[in-house]
């Protein structure tokens, strides 16, 4: 179903005042033309209003990349932090107000590289974050760098003979590292994106949700890609299936996609939750 | 047919805020806009069929369409 398709089917969150949640005197966004970050940030906004949220109560918090710049547009409170280290400090946030709703925006280089290990411990705490990772799979901000999540064989300004390293799926880390909410979504999908983050957001534990989108400024131009939208068609139409249609198809129709949707969920104790109760409660004998 | 029915509807462009990235263009399934300079233009107003496309793709909050 095109997307046109499932907006006219769903209440319809378009015509959208974004400026409510917006900075608007510091737009235009530094993004490049075309880049899927601006599209993904519209997703967020709209799951936010649906929400039904206060904007004092959200807290955003980022790292360091194109993807991590989102914080700097958006009235909410905010916090742009150090590359990798996104999940650090909304950690502290969360601890510290364990009724605000903290936010982290991180790119796939940010989250999956340099912030792995912070990744993972977020996951097995389960946390109550709501984790957005902007897969675009390059190191968009310093020039085209591959990442984590580039595909064998593709060029990047570090692999210009096509990369050697094997990717990772965000995805199944989170799972196995303890992650009590897995999505996907992507920059094309962008209505079923919104509703992605909508259920990301009200699930209670580290909530990841992995965002295809594109970098047609480095990732694009050096894949031969000739635009965005072509970069959009390829990548996140045809190269994603979602989970409702992949258990109709043949095992074959399914090679080399990436799933969409909601793809694991659980209840889990909260790291929070776990401590005001077992650590703080003992410690004070209540 | 009703006079609802004939209103045209009502695209607004922020060209301060477009970058000409024709995301819009591309996806518009009726061909209503096009790349004019820089930033998009309407080239087509009666074939649009308000079905928001354009504004949910478009990465710069540049265009909407009202009614
Ligand atoms: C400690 C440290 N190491 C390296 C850098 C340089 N650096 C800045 S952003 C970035 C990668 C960003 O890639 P990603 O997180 O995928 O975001 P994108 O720009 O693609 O949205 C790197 C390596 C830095 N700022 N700090
Ligand atoms: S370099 Fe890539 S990721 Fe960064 S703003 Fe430009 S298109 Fe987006
Ligand atoms: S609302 Fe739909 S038909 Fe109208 S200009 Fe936008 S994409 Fe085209
Ligand atoms: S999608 Fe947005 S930024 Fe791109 S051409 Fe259309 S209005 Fe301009």
């Amino acid at each position: 179903m095109s997307e046109g398709t499932v907006a006219k089917k769903q209440k319809l969150s378009v015509p959208f005042d974004y400026d409510k949640y917006l900075r608007p005197k510091k737009l235009p966004h530094i993004w490049c033309p075309g880049c899927g970050h601006g599209i993904v940030l519209k997703a967020l906004l709209r799951a936010i209003e649906a929400s039904g949220l206060n904007k004092d109560d959200i807290c955003m918090v980022s790292g360091i990349g194109c993807s991590s710049r989102t914080p700097g547009y958006v009235d909410f409170n905010t916090m742009h932090s150090l590359h990798g280290r996104a999940f650090a400090f909304a950690t502290g946030i969360k601890f510290a107000k364990p009724n605000m709703k903290v936010i982290v925006i991180t790119g796939d280089g940010d989250a999956l590289a340099i912030g792995g290990n912070h990744f993972i411990h977020t996951c097995r705490r389960n946390i109550d974050l709501t984790v957005l990772v902007y897969t675009n799979a390059i190191y968009g901000m310093t020039g085209g760098q591959y990442s984590p999540t580039t595909p064998l064989g593709d060029i990047a300004t570090t692999s210009r003979y096509g990369n050697i390293e094997p990717p990772f799926d965000a995805c199944k880390m989170a799972e196995a590292a303890g992650a009590s909410f897995v999505a996907r979504g992507t920059a094309y999908h962008t209505l079923e994106l919104e509703k992605t983050i909508l259920e990301a957001i009200k699930h209670k534990g580290t909530s990841v949700v992995d965002i295809i989108d594109a970098c047609p400024t480095y990732y694009g131009r050096m894949n031969k890609y000739k635009s965005a939208t072509h970069m959009m068609e390829v990548i996140e139409k045809d190269g994603t299936v979602s989970v409702k249609q992949a258990d109709k198809l043949p095992p074959e129709k399914l090679e080399g996609k990436l799933l969409r949707g909601v793809l694991y969920k659980t209840d889990r104790p909260e790291y929070c939750e776990q401590y005001a109760t077992q650590v703080m409660g003992k410690a004070t004998g209540k | 047919m009703g006079e609802a029915a004939l209103k045209l509807p009502n695209i607004r462009i922020n060209e301060k805020l477009c970058k000409g990235c024709s995301i819009c263009v591309d996806f518009c399934p009726t061909n209503v806009l096009e790349i004019k300079g820089t930033v998009v233009a309407v080239k087509d107003l009666a074939a649009c069929t308000r079905c928001q496309l354009c504004d949910l793709r478009c990465p710069d909050f540049a265009i909407s369409v009202i009614d």
